[in-house]
């Protein structure tokens, strides 16, 4: 194939290669402030660890069964670009001038972000050491097929047989990244069981400024995520630009609207949830809508999503932060979607029913795809590693008691310095057990016994000694 | 020597830290602390999913001072502080044993 270097589409690759891998920092924003304070540490990790673990993943063998020469339609071949070693002309992007190595780290932003989605929903009551082996084989044995299906050249692409109906559109991942990973989050929330005390005790969200700030650096990102689905800097990367945000500004309002109408108050969670319903549901559409009918998706998403968060009550499963009711919702509703708004094709714009159908096929199977071999995973580290950290652990908060520290530590002082005995900060032991008194009582005088205090009201605690005031 | 302790809501604090000042307090502890009373909680709702949160955010003030002052003091605290609303708060005041300056050493009377 003729390769002739694009600078400008290189640029605007590799641009948003790291534009979509600001997302997954930013997701653990987004995660992080949904959580309880004593477990923020532990959410924001499980998003940061993902990049470590997928982008190794990728580089050894992920990419190449992505993106390999085919094998039955359904994987390439784990051996064509091992390591990322290829070349140029053998780059997903060739013809677009874009080097191997820009799409081969393109793409590896994208199985990152995709992984780490599924914590969400299974957060703070998991081992940090089987998600991370989760994550590893997710990628290669679910995410990775998936995307040579869609997007390589397998059974749900152009080159399937689907295409003797409609050609499958998923323009920037509405299959392989979000139906993929919502299905996953619900598999997992299934396989590793509730939080202890969910739908009884409270747990909500401890930082609404750090979701807001996670929700606008995903918005930020997926400009990349989109735009740079494009494959290159052209009038498509502009209107998947232009379909991204008038999609996500529809979604918000949708939220919001329903808030206001089943809540009476409109919520900044909720409106920054829809930032990322619109931004789900416009990533397989972003190129196949125009920026009318883009809107028009924005609000649907928004109002399903918003509707979907409630239901995990209803059923007990504990998704903790609703990547099933924003992402699989989200994903459906874009990919579905499509078939319905697409310019070519649509069944409101005249194309008749045939893409509507072939979209909603895509979506069964890669639903399907994503939940049998999720749930083997899954299971299997159940009986191996085992998912769940000690009861007593995840009461006390697994910040403290698996990670040996706290998100917040407010007033310095409280804390003192001791040199680490050799028995303390073993793996998966409680470092700093919660029933620790603390290293010496602090209000009594060395030396000197403590005098009885006078007896004070009963049903007053005992009061530190306050600053001096003094009366004139 | 009297601990003076008011729970009173949190936007009362301005007036009730001036009026204390112009009395001629020195000083004083303010605490962010949560409860309830006959005001009981309120509801917060997350994606759908409704809280009841008992504990209303209250401040705590804590003044020391000669017993010869409590009484004034209690009334500028309740004077800054009533709304006539709900959820007001409360004054108590406790008998205090020693009370020492840590920069000095001082005790009692001379060290408020």
């Amino acid at each position: 194939m003729d390769f002739t270097l694009d600078t400008g589409a290189t640029a605007w690759i590799l641009t948003s290669a790291a534009l979509v891998l600001l997302m997954t920092p930013g997701l653990s924003l987004f995660y992080g402030g949904m959580v309880r304070a004593r477990t923020v540490l532990n959410m924001m990790l499980m998003s940061f660890s993902a990049i470590a673990v997928v982008a190794i993943a990728w580089t050894v063998a992920g990419y190449s069964i992505a993106f390999g020469t085919d094998v039955g339609g359904l994987f390439g071949s784990p051996l064509d670009f091992l390591g990322l070693a290829g070349t140029d002309e053998q780059s997903i992007l060739a013809g677009s001038g874009v080097p191997f190595l820009v799409a081969a780290g393109f793409q590896m932003t994208f199985a990152i972000i995709s992984t780490a989605l599924i914590s969400g929903a299974i957060a703070d009551r998991v081992k940090l050491g089987t998600w991370l082996v989760f994550a590893a084989l997710w990628v290669l044995i679910v995410y990775a097929p998936l995307a040579h299906m869609v997007w390589g050249g397998g059974l749900l692409s152009g080159d399937g047989p689907f295409a003797a109906i409609a050609e499958p559109v998923d323009f920037a991942g509405g299959t392989v990244v979000h139906i993929n990973a919502g299905v996953a989050g619900l598999v997992l929330a299934l396989v590793v069981g509730a939080r202890k005390g969910f739908g009884k005790e409270p747990m909500k969200p401890h930082n609404l400024p750090l979701v807001m700030l996670g929700a606008a650096l995903l918005w930020f990102g997926w400009f990349g995520f989109n735009g740079g689905s494009a494959g290159t800097a052209d009038g498509t990367a502009g209107l998947a630009w232009v379909n991204t945000t008038v999609a996500t500004a529809g979604a918000m309002l949708g939220w919001a609207l329903v808030e206001r109408i089943r809540d009476k108050h409109v919520t900044s969670l909720g409106m920054a949830s829809g930032v990322v319903a619109g931004l789900v549901a416009i990533t397989p559409a972003a190129a196949a809508l125009t920026p009318l009918t883009s809107i028009v998706l924005g609000l649907a998403a928004g109002l399903a999503c918003a509707l979907a968060v409630g239901l995990k009550y209803r059923f007990g499963i504990d998704d903790s932060l609703d990547v099933v009711g924003v992402h699989l919702v989200g994903g459906l509703v874009g990919t579905i979607g499509i078939g319905f708004l697409a310019v070519d094709g649509g069944l409101l714009l005249g194309g008749g029913a045939s893409l509507l159908l072939v979209q909603t096929l895509v979506a069964i199977v890669a639903m399907l795809i994503s939940a049998v071999l999720t749930l083997a995973i899954a299971l299997v580290l159940k009986y191996t590693m085992g998912w769940r950290i000690p009861e007593a652990d995840e009461r006390a908060g697994i910040d403290i008691t698996h990670h040996a520290e706290a998100g917040y530590d407010l007033v310095g002082a409280l804390a003192s310095r001791r040199e680490r005995s050799s028995s303390a900060g073993s793996v998966g032991g409680a470092a700093f057990p919660p029933a620790d008194p603390g290293p010496e009582p602090r209000n009594q005088v060395p030396g000197r016994p403590h005098e009885a205090p006078a007896p004070a009201d009963p049903a007053e605690e005992p009061a530190r000694p306050a600053v001096a005031g003094e009366p004139r | 020597m009297k601990l003076i302790t008011a729970i009173i809501q949190p936007h009362a604090l301005q007036d009730v830290t001036d009026s204390l000042r112009e009395y001629g307090i020195t000083g004083l502890t303010v605490t962010e602390v949560a409860g309830y009373g006959r005001q009981g909680g309120h509801t917060e709702v997350y994606r759908g999913a409704e809280y009841t949160i008992d504990t209303i955010p209250k401040i705590k003030v804590e003044v020391l001072a000669q017993e010869s002052d409590e009484a004034a003091i209690i009334d500028l605290v309740l004077a800054a502080s009533r709304t006539g609303r709900i959820g007001d708060g409360k004054i108590w005041t406790t008998e205090v044993g020693t009370v020492v300056r840590v920069r000095t050493g001082e005790r009692g009377a001379d060290a408020l």
